[in-house]
């Protein structure tokens, strides 16, 4: 798999630092789990958080030691790597299995979707477009992160396959389109809802929470 | 300090360092300590609780102790890391904008999460210092936002394959180097890089930055990579 398209170094920062909304997590630890370059980075950000711990220190309360000590639990033993599945591990955990387990939600014209349980300020989905399909045209009001899973999409700036990430902001509108030959799957995350062009697809947005 | 014997070690990292052009530390190529040795790190420790500096590197051999842990439960070693870490962590989690108590309570469970996930630390993965950035960074997240953090996936791949002692010894001594690069950098971006890691900036806020210094850590990011691939493949 040849990536192209990745996580930005903002992104990464905020990742590293604990501070995505919980949906624009779940889009980094995904891509970074398909991704030895986003890995890579990832690792360097937090040695820079490690050497920040190192700079300030506050005396702990006596006793605290012995309190710690007093606490200790069992070291646990290291878990076997989970087999490889179709969907990376941090996705599977969301979905509560493998490809087969999501449950699909029509949104028209062959569309389907399934919203992620996550916490506030993003919401994340799972879209399968079939292969050849368009989706609305629409642009952002925020940040809409989309991570290919399987088969591949384009749109005006580039084409997009299998762990390829598009970074959107609000100046980016485009019509997203299946790549013909296979069904594409995505997870998407966005902060803010989607501006679609047309009547149709905005009527429907409350519905289906896009 | 006897540093003239031939030492093919310190050659091969003094030639790396070179060659990834890396931020200048105070003790530039520095005497390389011997390959871990599981008898001798005991060593380092002095009495309960007591770190002794150790003499081959004049510092504290802190994943030699957290080896130590991992493989024996060492508790004297467990305490030397807490004696050091746990004030840092506090410090860390104050800055971040927790409250002192709440701040000295979850630096008390961070080192005992050290304890029990210990088998989960490879030395020439992360330093200590950005192991225990990361368990505290996670319970953070715990308790401000109750929200999860999802992780990547594991590698295949872990601390029972003897890790190379060059890519130790380069681990262990980044956080120095980083520490050093910090306090080199202006005032302005020191400051914007303690904002965005103590959490006050969100990515938008950070995109929005221009003045993030970030080509300190561009060599890490190859090293990192090199290793990544040497394992996958």
């Amino acid at each position: 798999m040849i990536i192209r398209h990745h996580l930005s170094d903002p992104l990464l920062i905020a990742y590293a630092a604990g501070n995505l909304p919980e949906a624009f997590g779940l889009v980094a630890a995904t891509h970074i789990s398909m991704c030895d370059d986003c890995r890579a980075r990832l690792g360097a950000f937090e040695a820079v958080g490690g050497a920040l711990v190192e700079t300030e220190a506050v005396a702990l309360s006596p006793g605290s030691l012995e309190a710690t000590l007093a606490r200790l639990g069992l070291p646990e033993a290291r878990k076997p790597v989970a087999k490889r599945s179709i969907l990376p591990t941090p996705l599977t955990d969301y979905v509560g299995g493998d490809l087969a387990a999501v449950k699909w939600k029509p949104l028209g014209m062959g569309v389907r979707q399934a919203i992620l349980p996550t916490g506030t300020g993003a919401t994340a989905r799972l879209l399968h477009i079939p292969a050849g399909q368009a989706v609305p045209d629409h642009g952002h009001r925020g940040t809409e992160l989309t991570l290919v899973l399987r088969g591949a999409f384009r749109d005006a700036t580039d084409r997009f396959g299998p762990g390829d990430l598009e970074i959107a902001s609000e100046d980016l509108e485009h019509t997203p389109v299946a790549e013909a030959g296979e069904d594409c799957i995505c997870l998407a995350a966005t902060d803010a809802p989607l501006r679609f062009k047309s009547l149709m697809p905005r009527l429907l947005q409350p519905l289906f929470r896009i | 300090m006897a540093q003239d014997f031939f030492d093919p070690i310190a050659i091969f990292a003094r030639k790396l360092s070179m060659l990834l052009d890396l931020a200048p530390v105070s003790r530039p190529y520095g005497p390389v300590p011997k390959p871990l040795d599981r008898k001798r790190s005991v060593r380092v420790l002095h009495g309960m609780g007591q770190a002794r500096v150790s003499d081959t590197a004049n510092e504290t051999d802190w994943a030699a102790l957290m080896v130590a842990v991992r493989d024996r439960q060492d508790k004297a070693a467990f305490a030397a890391l807490f004696q050091h870490f746990a004030p840092r962590v506090k410090g860390f989690l104050m800055k971040s904008g927790t409250e002192a108590g709440i701040a000295e309570e979850c630096a008390q469970e961070v080192m005992a999460t050290l304890w029990t996930k210990a088998q989960l630390y490879d030395p020439a993965r992360a330093s200590v210092a950005t192991w225990v950035f990361t368990i505290a960074r996670n319970r953070r997240i715990d308790v401000a936002r109750k929200a999860r953090r999802p992780e990547p996936e594991a590698l295949d791949w872990g601390p029972d394959s003897e890790p190379d002692q060059a890519e130790v010894y380069e681990t262990a001594q980044e956080t120095a180097r980083l520490t050093a690069a910090l306090s080199d950098l202006p005032e302005k971006q020191r400051a914007l890089i303690q904002r965005a890691f103590y959490g006050e900036l969100s990515h938008s806020e950070i995109a929005a930055e221009t003045g993030l210094p970030l080509g300190t850590i561009k060599s890490r990011i190859r090293l990192a990579l090199d290793r990544l691939r040497q394992k996958m493949t």
